[in-house]
C-alpha cells in the first residue's frame, strides 16, 4: 500500500488510520463519498486542513441518514458546534463510532447523546416523548405516546428522579445485545 | 450552490484492485444526483414535515440550564425554578460532568491510563476490547480532590498516553469519547516526546534504546497488521450481497444468511480434515478394481448408485491394509527391513482416528460458539424492560432503503400498540370462561399435532419396512429414491400443515409462538431421521448381510440430502415466486414474509443428515459445501424478487443463540450418538471397507494399542492411558461427577449476583432520593439567603421575629 494518493499526507492518513476504527482504504472511500457530497466546497486536497463545512441539508441527503428518523440528532451531536454542519472530521468521527467495530459503550455513549434532544445530559419525558413520536412517525396518539413514556421511565430509571442519567441507561443496554448493530 | 452542477466524479482506482474498487452499496445514480435538485427537496420536505433544526442551548455554564424549565425535578413539592446557584453546584455535580464536559472526559481517561500503568502486568489488548458488556466501573469519578484545570488534565493524560505501548494507546484514542480533531491532537502530542520520560528515569540509555526499537518494530507489525485486515475484508465472501440484504430486509433475515456462512464454515474444517488424511491418502493409492465400471447416467447424480459407487466417495472403497508398505509382510508375521523415504500408512486406524478428532474438533467449536453467542445475548438479572428496549434499540440502523425502513417504522408502531394492549389486557380481569377455554384449544391444537406427527412417523416406518421386504434389483436405481421423496414430501407438507393448526391458537406473545413452531417442526424432523436410524442400523445390516451395508447406508444419505435440497428449490419456488404472484394478482395482498424460521429449520436438518452420513461417505461434506453454496444464491435472488421482511420483529442476536442451540443439540449430538454407536456396536460388513475383517469399528484402535504393547517398554503408556481412561469407567464417573459440581457451583453464583444485583438496584434509588431531598435542602438554604440578604438591603428596622420565623420555614 503506498502513497498512491494525493488528498492526505501520509501523516494524516497514518492518524486518521490510529484514531478511528478504519483502514486507510475506507477513510479514502470516506473521503470521497465526502467530496460528493458538495463538490465544489470539498477540496481534493486536504494536506493543508481547510475548514470545511458541508451543511446539514446535504449530509442529511445521504443513503444511510435519509430514512433515519434521528438524522438531525446524529448530524448534530457529530458536528463541530452542534448545527449539523461537519467537517471531515465530524464526518469521519459519525462513521467511526457507527460501524461495526466501534465498541459498545462507545456507542452507548453517543447514542445517549443522540436521544438527549434538549443537550442537558439527561433524558427526561419531554426527550423520550420526542423519540417515540419520531419512531412512529406520529402515528400514535398522545396518550399513547406518554403512556409508553411513563412505562419506559418505570423500567429503565434507576434513582427514580423522573428522567434517565448516562448510568441508567447504560444499565439498559446491558440487557438488549441487538443494540446499534 | 444555486446552478446545477455538470458533475464529474474523478476516483482515482488504486491497481492492486483486481475488480477495481468496490462497488458501493448503493447505486451510483443516487449518490450523483444533481445537488440543486436535493436541496429543493429537503427543504420541501422538511416544510412538509414540520421538521427544523433544534437551535442548541448556547454555553455550556450553569446559567445555560436555567432557561429551560423542562428538566425539572419532580420532587414532591415540584419546584421547577431553582436560583441560579443551586443550578451552579447541580451543573458542577460529577453525574452531570461525566456526560458533557470535555475536562471530566480527560480526567477519567487519565486515571484510567494511570491504573492500566500501574498494574503490575499488563492486561491483554483481547480483554480491553470490544466488551459486549459496558462497565460502568470505568466511568469513575475524579480521584484526584484538587479541581484541576483542563489544560493540565490533558498535560498529565499525554504524560501517561506516552508512557503506554503503542498498540494499547492506539486502542484507548479509539475508544475515547471525544471529537476526531482531539484524539488527532491528543495522539500528535503522546508521540513527540518520545525519549524524555524514559531519560527522567535515571539515565538508562540503553533501555531507551531498545524501548525505540521494540516500538518501532510494534509500529511496522501494527502497519502489517493493517494491511493484512484490509486484505482480508476483500477476501470476504459475499459481504457486498449480505450487506444489501441487511440493508433492505433488516437483521433477522440477515441472521439467516450469517448462519448459512456459520455451517459452511464448519463443513469446510470437516472436509479439508477428511480430504488430507482420508480421501487423498486413498485417492493416490487406488486399490484394485474389483469387476467393470458401470457406465455414467444422470441418474448417478440424485441415487448416488451407479458409477458412484466404487469410488473415494463411499466407505467401500477404502482398504483395510496399510497403504504405501514398502514390502508384503509374509504370513507368519516376520519383520520385512523398510526401504527409506516409504511411510506406511495404516488406513484403518486413519479412517477411525480422523473420523473421531472431526467430530471432536466440530464438537468443541459448536460448544465455544454457543457458549460465546449465549453470552452475547443474555444477561443475569435482566428483568423485563421490554418497553424502554423497544424505544431505544428496536431501530435498525442497518436499514437504508425508503420502504424497508418505513416498514420498520411500522414495524415499531404495532410493537409499541401490542405492548400497551397487552398491560391494558393484563390490567383487567381474565375470566374463567375465556382462560378455560383457551387451555381446552391449547390442549387440543396439541393433541391434533402429536396425532399428525405420529402418523407420519407411522407413514415412514411402514414404508421402510416395506422397501425391505420388497429388495429392489440393481437395474432399478430409481426406485430406491421412494422413500427419500417420501420423506422429503413429509418434510415440506408438514410445516404448512402446523401453520394452519398454530391459526387456532391464540398465544399472548407473538415470540412464543415462533418458539413452538420451531419446537414442532424440529421434533418431527428428529422422529423421522431416529426412525429411519433405526431402520440402517438395526434393520438394513441385517438384511443385507453378504452385501457392503455401509455403502447402502452412504447412498441412502447421499439420496436424502439430494431430495432435500430438490424440495427446498420446489418450496422457493411454490412457497415464494408463485405465492407471490397468486398474492399480488387475486388476493390483492402484499408479498409473502420470508419464513425464516422454516428455513434454518431446513439448514440444519441438511447439516443433521451430513453428520450422519460422514462415517459412511467422506465426501459428503463436499456435497454439503456445494449445496450451500446454490442455495445461498437460490434463496438471495428469491429473497429480493418475492419476499418482504417479516412483520414480527425478531431479536436477530438471540435468534442466533437459538439457531447455534439446536445445532449443537438435537442435530449434532444425535448424530455423535449414532456415529458412536454405529462404530462401537455394530458389526461392520465383511466384503468391504476399512474394518472388513473386525468385529466393531473400535477394535482397529484396540488392535493398534495390542500390537504397540507388543512394540516395547517406550511406548507401553499409550495403552496404559488408552486403558485405564477409555476403558476403565471409574474416571468417566469422576468427570462427569466434577461437571455437575462445578455447573451447580456456577448456578450458585448465579443466584447470588441476582441477589447482589436487586439490593443494589434499592441502594440506586435510595439514593437517588437522597439526592432530592439534599438538592431541595440547597435550595431552601440559598432561598434563607437570598431573603435574608433582601431583607437587610431593604429597611434597616424590622422586627426579628419574621427572621426567626423564615429561618423555621427549611
Amino acid at each position: 500500500m503506498g502513497n498512491k494518493q494525493t488528498v492526505f499526507t501520509h501523516e494524516q492518513l497514518e492518524a486518521y488510520q490510529d484514531c478511528t476504527f478504519f483502514t486507510r482504504k475506507e477513510i479514502m472511500r470516506l473521503f470521497y463519498r465526502y467530496q460528493d457530497l458538495a463538490p465544489q466546497l470539498v477540496p481534493l486536497d486536504y494536506t493543508s486542513c481547510p475548514d470545511v463545512k458541508v451543511p446539514y441539508e446535504l449530509i442529511g441527503s445521504m443513503p444511510e441518514l435519509k430514512d433515519n428518523p434521528f438524522r438531525e440528532r446524529i448530524a448534530q451531536v457529530f458536528s463541530e458546534d452542534g448545527d449539523g454542519h461537519m467537517t471531515l472530521d465530524n464526518f469521519l468521527d459519525m462513521f467511526s463510532v457507527m460501524s461495526e467495530m466501534a465498541p459498545r459503550d462507545l456507542k452507548a455513549y453517543y447514542a445517549f447523546k443522540i436521544y438527549d434532544f434538549n443537550n442537558d445530559d439527561y433524558i427526561c419525558a419531554w426527550d423520550l416523548e420526542q423519540t417515540v413520536t419520531k419512531l412512529t412517525r406520529g402515528e400514535l396518539s398522545a396518550e399513547e405516546v406518554s403512556l409508553v413514556c411513563e412505562k419506559v421511565l418505570d423500567e429503565a430509571d434507576g434513582d427514580h428522579d423522573g428522567r434517565l442519567s448516562l448510568e441508567d441507561f447504560q444499565n439498559m443496554i446491558l440487557r438488549a445485545p441487538d443494540f446499534l448493530r | 450552490m444555486a446552478q446545477p452542477l455538470a458533475f464529474v466524479l474523478n476516483v482515482p482506482e488504486t491497481p492492486e484492485d483486481p475488480e477495481g474498487q468496490e462497488p458501493s452499496p448503493y447505486d451510483e445514480s443516487e449518490v450523483h444526483d444533481s445537488f440543486h435538485q436535493l436541496i429543493l427537496e429537503q427543504s420541501r420536505w422538511a416544510a412538509e414535515e414540520g421538521l427544523e433544526l433544534q437551535r442548541r442551548e448556547p454555553g455550556t455554564g450553569a446559567l445555560g440550564d436555567s432557561g429551560s424549565d423542562r428538566q425539572a425535578l419532580l420532587g414532591p413539592e415540584d419546584a421547577p425554578a431553582h436560583s441560579t446557584a443551586t443550578l451552579r453546584i447541580l451543573a458542577s455535580m460529577p453525574s452531570r460532568t461525566i456526560g458533557r464536559s470535555r475536562g471530566a472526559i480527560i480526567s477519567q481517561y487519565y486515571n484510567r491510563t494511570v491504573k492500566l500503568r500501574r498494574r503490575a502486568s499488563r492486561p491483554e489488548l483481547k480483554a480491553a476490547s470490544r466488551s459486549a458488556r459496558p462497565s460502568l466501573r470505568l466511568y469513575d469519578l475524579e480521584l484526584d480532590p484538587m479541581v484541576l484545570e483542563e489544560e493540565e488534565k490533558r498535560t498529565l493524560l499525554v504524560k501517561e498516553l506516552q508512557g503506554l505501548p503503542v498498540a494499547q494507546r492506539d486502542h484507548m484514542l479509539r475508544g475515547m469519547p471525544l471529537s476526531l480533531a482531539e484524539k488527532r491532537h491528543l495522539r500528535e502530542d503522546s508521540r513527540s516526546p518520545r525519549g524524555k520520560p524514559r531519560t527522567q528515569q535515571g539515565g538508562r540509555g540503553l533501555l531507551s534504546c531498545c524501548g525505540q526499537l521494540r516500538d518501532g518494530c510494534i509500529l511496522a507489525l501494527h502497519n502489517l497488521g493493517l494491511a493484512l485486515l484490509s486484505g482480508l475484508q476483500a477476501l470476504k465472501p459475499w459481504h457486498y450481497a449480505l450487506k444489501r440484504i441487511g440493508g433492505q430486509f433488516g437483521s433477522s433475515v440477515l441472521s439467516y444468511f450469517l448462519f448459512l456462512k456459520t455451517l459452511l464454515a464448519f463443513n469446510t474444517l470437516l472436509m479439508l480434515l477428511l480430504l488430507a488424511f482420508i480421501v487423498g491418502v486413498q485417492a493416490a493409492f487406488p486399490p484394485t478394481p474389483l469387476g467393470s465400471v458401470p457406465a455414467f447416467t444422470g441418474l448417478e447424480l440424485l441415487t448416488g448408485g451407479g458409477r458412484f459407487t466404487h469410488t473415494v466417495m463411499y466407505y467401500g472403497y477404502y482398504s483395510n491394509a496399510t497403504l504405501n508398505q514398502p514390502c508384503v509382510p509374509t504370513l507368519d508375521g516376520s519383520q520385512c527391513t523398510p526401504e527409506a523415504g516409504s511411510l506406511p500408512y495404516n488406513m484403518p486406524l486413519a479412517y477411525l482416528f480422523t473420523m473421531g478428532v472431526a467430530f471432536f474438533i466440530t464438537c468443541i467449536t459448536l460448544v465455544y460458539s454457543m457458549s460465546r453467542s449465549f453470552g452475547e445475548s443474555y444477561r443475569v438479572g435482566s428483568t423485563s424492560g421490554v418497553h424502554a428496549i423497544t424505544v431505544f434499540c428496536s431501530w435498525d440502523y442497518k436499514v437504508t432503503q425508503k420502504w424497508a425502513s418505513r416498514l420498520q417504522h411500522d414495524n415499531i408502531r404495532t410493537q409499541l400498540k401490542e405492548l400497551l394492549a397487552e398491560w391494558q389486557q393484563r390490567q383487567g380481569h381474565r375470566s374463567m370462561c375465556v382462560w378455560l377455554r383457551q387451555v381446552a384449544v391449547l390442549g387440543l391444537v396439541w393433541l391434533l399435532y402429536l396425532g399428525t406427527t405420529l402418523g407420519c412417523a407411522v407413514a415412514v416406518y411402514t414404508f421402510s419396512e416395506l422397501v425391505i421386504e420388497r429388495p429392489v434389483s440393481a437395474e432399478r436405481e430409481g426406485a430406491l429414491l421412494a422413500l427419500p421423496v417420501v420423506v422429503g414430501l413429509i418434510n415440506l407438507g408438514a410445516p404448512y400443515l402446523y401453520r394452519c393448526l398454530a391459526a387456532l391458537e391464540r398465544h399472548d406473545s407473538p415470540v412464543l409462538e415462533v418458539y413452538v413452531a420451531i419446537c414442532r417442526n424440529l421434533i418431527l424432523k428428529m422422529v423421522v431421521l431416529g426412525i429411519l436410524c433405526y431402520h440402517w442400523l438395526g434393520r438394513r445390516v441385517g438384511a443385507l448381510k453378504d452385501q457392503c451395508w455401509e455403502n447402502f447406508v452412504g447412498q441412502e444419505l447421499y439420496r436424502l440430502m439430494a431430495m432435500d435440497f430438490i424440495f427446498t428449490l420446489l418450496d422457493t419456488l411454490f412457497g415464494e415466486l408463485v405465492w407471490r404472484l397468486i398474492a399480488e394478482k387475486k388476493l390483492q395482498r402484499g408479498k409473502p414474509e420470508f419464513d425464516i424460521a422454516g428455513n434454518v429449520l431446513e439448514l440444519i436438518y441438511g447439516q443433521t443428515l451430513t453428520w450422519l452420513g460422514v462415517l459412511f461417505s467422506p465426501l459428503l461434506p463436499a456435497m454439503q459445501i456445494i449445496k450451500l453454496l446454490l442455495l445461498f444464491y437460490v434463496k438471495k435472488t428469491s429473497l429480493m424478487a418475492n419476499c418482504q421482511a417479516p412483520r414480527r420483529p425478531w431479536k436477530a442476536s438471540h435468534m442466533s443463540t437459538v439457531f447455534i442451540s439446536l445445532l449443537c443439540f438435537p442435530s449434532f449430538l444425535g448424530a455423535a450418538i449414532f456415529l458412536c454407536y454405529a462404530v462401537w456396536q455394530v458389526k461392520p460388513s465383511s466384503i468391504c471397507g476399512p474394518f472388513r475383517t473386525l468385529n466393531t469399528m473400535y477394535e482397529a484402535g484396540k488392535v493398534w494399542a495390542g500390537r504397540l504393547e507388543q512394540a516395547g517398554p517406550g511406548v507401553s503408556w499409550l495403552p496404559w492411558l488408552h486403558r485405564s481412561l477409555v476403558e476403565n469407567t471409574f474416571p468417566v464417573y469422576l468427570v462427569s461427577a466434577l461437571l455437575l459440581a462445578v455447573i451447580y457451583l456456577n448456578i450458585q453464583v448465579v443466584k447470588g449476583q441476582r441477589k447482589v444485583i436487586c439490593l443494589l438496584k434499592e441502594q440506586i434509588s435510595n439514593e437517588g432520593e437522597d439526592k432530592i431531598f439534599l438538592i431541595d435542602k440547597i435550595q431552601c438554604v440559598y432561598e434563607r439567603k437570598e431573603r435574608s440578604r433582601i431583607g437587610r438591603t431593604e429597611a434597616a428596622v424590622r422586627p426579628p421575629a419574621l427572621l426567626i420565623d423564615d429561618a423555621d420555614a427549611c
